[in-house]
């Protein structure tokens, strides 16, 4: 056996050229096996993130109301607080469509959004300056809002200064009580997740000049029980609606699981294009072994002549087989490892080489290598050793 | 009287061409004891190939008996005919058959690494071996770096290194100028005094006349069987 490794070892040294050509199929297919993977799962990372940031644990909720079939907040305040093992936090979300000025500055992207005392928590910010909105608020209808870092720093020039200063928003001046901290360290820009105000939902409902609100936002307790939750709130739905055309029940862990798995899907694709290349390397190791065979015929008839048997003779050959593929794997996985880091530094990705891709592609780099070193190993075997030590 | 080392009885070995049967051996019954020195003589065509593809376990016969050392070879298995060709028979080729990748060494441990023999033992027979033909120093190198008539040394050193019970040597002066020819061909007679069974095939009657029995084979069969005067006397 040792022998056999030794002998194969020496044998792929002695045709550097043709043994590096036939490892190069390999190198190629595991190489590509290995990139494709880990950028796939590096770029699934990356999304899982940026869809976790936008909030897994919450469940959009939006409905139609009519005249003869409607739900008030204060209906969904009481179906949210019966059911507070699911949900974490509830706000309704009452978008108003104007702009915010100070003085003469206006902000034209701004979003303002009517809210409830827990939409902090459900946004999970904090506050740089001042206080959030509170219940009193909105009972109350006050006039006041928290608005976002970029908001203050554009209007007044930091949030110190914007404290307690008033803000226009849709003609009507509203107190600044609350800036909440700075989202995104990278960049901060018109329409970005530090552009926003924030306002009471009382209020908002008030300039929107429409009575019914239509949008609420949950947090549920446990990501695992997120369809569970989503059902509570369609059961709750339908048992007024009567029809479920008229709300939609939006989980985000929901598009996050349909999103990996689409993702896996593409990532099966590319493995699987990159595992053709692998087969095609086979198919070349087959053919270079049996032109290996054929060149060493003579060998192999002066070996049985010596009393070399069937089986050791087989053995030497797969072995050879196997010993070239690994060889051939072992370099793929070095230039995959490689590459991976190359192409994910250029496209601004962590990736890294997967361990699995890694086993996968080297175990079956080797098993090709036996599969398809076989067909010739065993020609080799058989040969009739007066026919082989006649040949030239 | 001991068994004879090789038995052959009525050995036929026919080749279908086509529609046509061609017997390579004909009735051949040959009987061959230890220490003896014989000469397979015969012209190309004339069968004496097959007869040492047989004697030599390389092939077996369509018909007839052939025991060697006590050994129904006829009806062997692939393996098994390794087996008695790594135990029993050291080949010495005309081609010499070197393995040109393998070192001297190399070469000759091959035999023995067939049998199973370990590393360190088959290293010390393997030189031992080089020693008796006179190349020891040169284990480490490649036959291509090797004259001719020292590259057959090496393949006799080889056929000796697993202590076989017969040598057996297809034409082994075929590549070799007439002085070198003179060297294997002593080397031969010497290994034969020292009591080794030696059979060589060859074409050539001078050749045949060193050993001291000749086998004449003629259209796969025997025609001449004796002693080497008698047959110098017929030429």
């Amino acid at each position: 056996m040792l022998q056999s490794f030794k002998l194969a070892i020496k044998s792929i040294r002695s045709n550097k050229m043709r043994s590096f050509l036939t490892m190069l199929g390999i190198i190629i297919g595991v190489a590509s096996v290995i990139i494709l993977v880990s950028l796939v799962n590096a770029y699934m990372s990356y999304m899982t993130e940026s869809f976790a940031s936008l909030g897994t644990n919450q469940i959009n909720v939006n409905v139609t109301n009519l005249s003869s079939r409607s739900v008030s907040a204060d209906d969904m305040y009481q179906f949210y607080e019966e059911n507070t093992d699911l949900f974490d936090n509830m706000t309704p979300m009452v978008q108003v469509g104007t702009t915010v000025k100070h003085g003469s500055d206006t902000m034209s992207a701004t979003g303002v959004s009517g809210v409830s005392e827990e939409y902090l928590d459900i946004k999970a910010f904090d506050l740089a300056q001042g206080r959030n909105i509170q219940y009193s608020d909105i009972v109350s209808r006050q006039k006041v809002c928290v608005i976002g870092y970029y908001v203050a720093s554009e209007l007044y020039g930091s949030p110190q200064q914007a404290l307690d200063e008033i803000l226009k928003i849709g003609g009507y001046a509203f107190r600044i009580v609350g800036v909440a901290e700075r989202q995104d360290e990278e960049d901060m820009d018109d329409g970005g997740t530090d552009d926003f105000v924030w306002i009471p939902y009382s209020c908002a409902v008030k300039m929107s000049r429409n009575a019914n609100i239509n949008n609420y936002v949950f947090t549920i307790t446990d990501l695992s029980e997120a369809s569970r939750a989503s059902e509570a709130i369609e059961d709750f739905l339908y048992e007024t609606f009567k029809n479920d055309d008229l709300y939609r029940v939006t989980a985000m862990s929901e598009m996050l699981d349909s999103l990996n798995s689409m993702i896996a899907m593409v990532s099966a694709g590319l493995g699987g294009i990159a595992g053709i290349s692998l087969l095609v390397a086979g198919v070349g190791v087959m053919n270079i072994m049996l032109v290996s065979v054929t060149e060493r015929t003579r060998e192999i008839g002066i070996r049985k002549a010596l009393g070399a048997k069937k089986g050791v003779i087989l053995q030497q050959f797969v072995i050879e087989a196997a010993v070239q593929s690994a060889l051939g794997g072992i370099l793929g996985i070095l230039l995959g490892s490689v590459a991976t880091e190359a192409v994910g530094a250029l496209a601004g990705l962590s990736a890294t080489p997967t361990p699995g891709a890694i086993l996968i592609s080297f175990s079956v780099s080797v098993a090709i290598g036996l599969f398809f070193g076989y067909a010739p190993a065993r020609r080799a075997a058989s040969l009739n050793p007066i026919d082989a030590l006649r040949s030239e | 009287m001991a068994e004879p080392l090789i038995e052959l009885r009525h050995i036929y070995k026919i080749y279908k061409m086509g529609d046509e049967e061609v017997r390579a051996n004909d009735d051949i019954s040959l009987s061959v004891e230890r220490g003896e020195f014989v000469a397979i003589v015969g012209k190309s065509g004339s069968g004496k190939s097959t007869l040492m593809n047989i004697i030599g376990a390389l092939d077996v016969a369509t018909s007839g008996e052939y025991i060697l050392g006590g050994e129904d070879v006829g009806e062997m298995s692939d393996d098994q005919l390794a087996e008695i060709r790594n135990k029993m028979i050291g080949f010495v080729f005309q081609q010499y058959n070197l393995l040109p990748k393998l070192d001297l060494l190399e070469n000759v441990e091959l035999p023995l690494l067939y049998a199973g023999v370990s590393a360190a033992e088959r290293k010390e027979r393997a030189l031992e071996a080089l020693r008796r033909v006179g190349l020891e120093e040169k284990w480490k190198n490649l036959p291509n770096q090797l004259s001719g008539g020292q590259q057959q040394r090496v393949s006799i050193a080889r056929a000796l290194a697993g202590s076989p019970s017969l040598i057996l040597a297809d034409e082994p002066t075929g590549a070799l100028d007439s002085r070198t020819s003179r060297e294997v061909l002593d080397f031969f007679k010497k290994l034969n005094e020292e009591g080794n069974t030696i059979i060589i095939i060859t074409h050539d009657n001078s050749i045949a006349l060193e050993a001291r029995r000749v086998v004449r084979i003629h259209d796969g069969k025997i025609n001449f069987d004796g002693d080497v005067k008698d047959y110098a006397a017929i030429l």
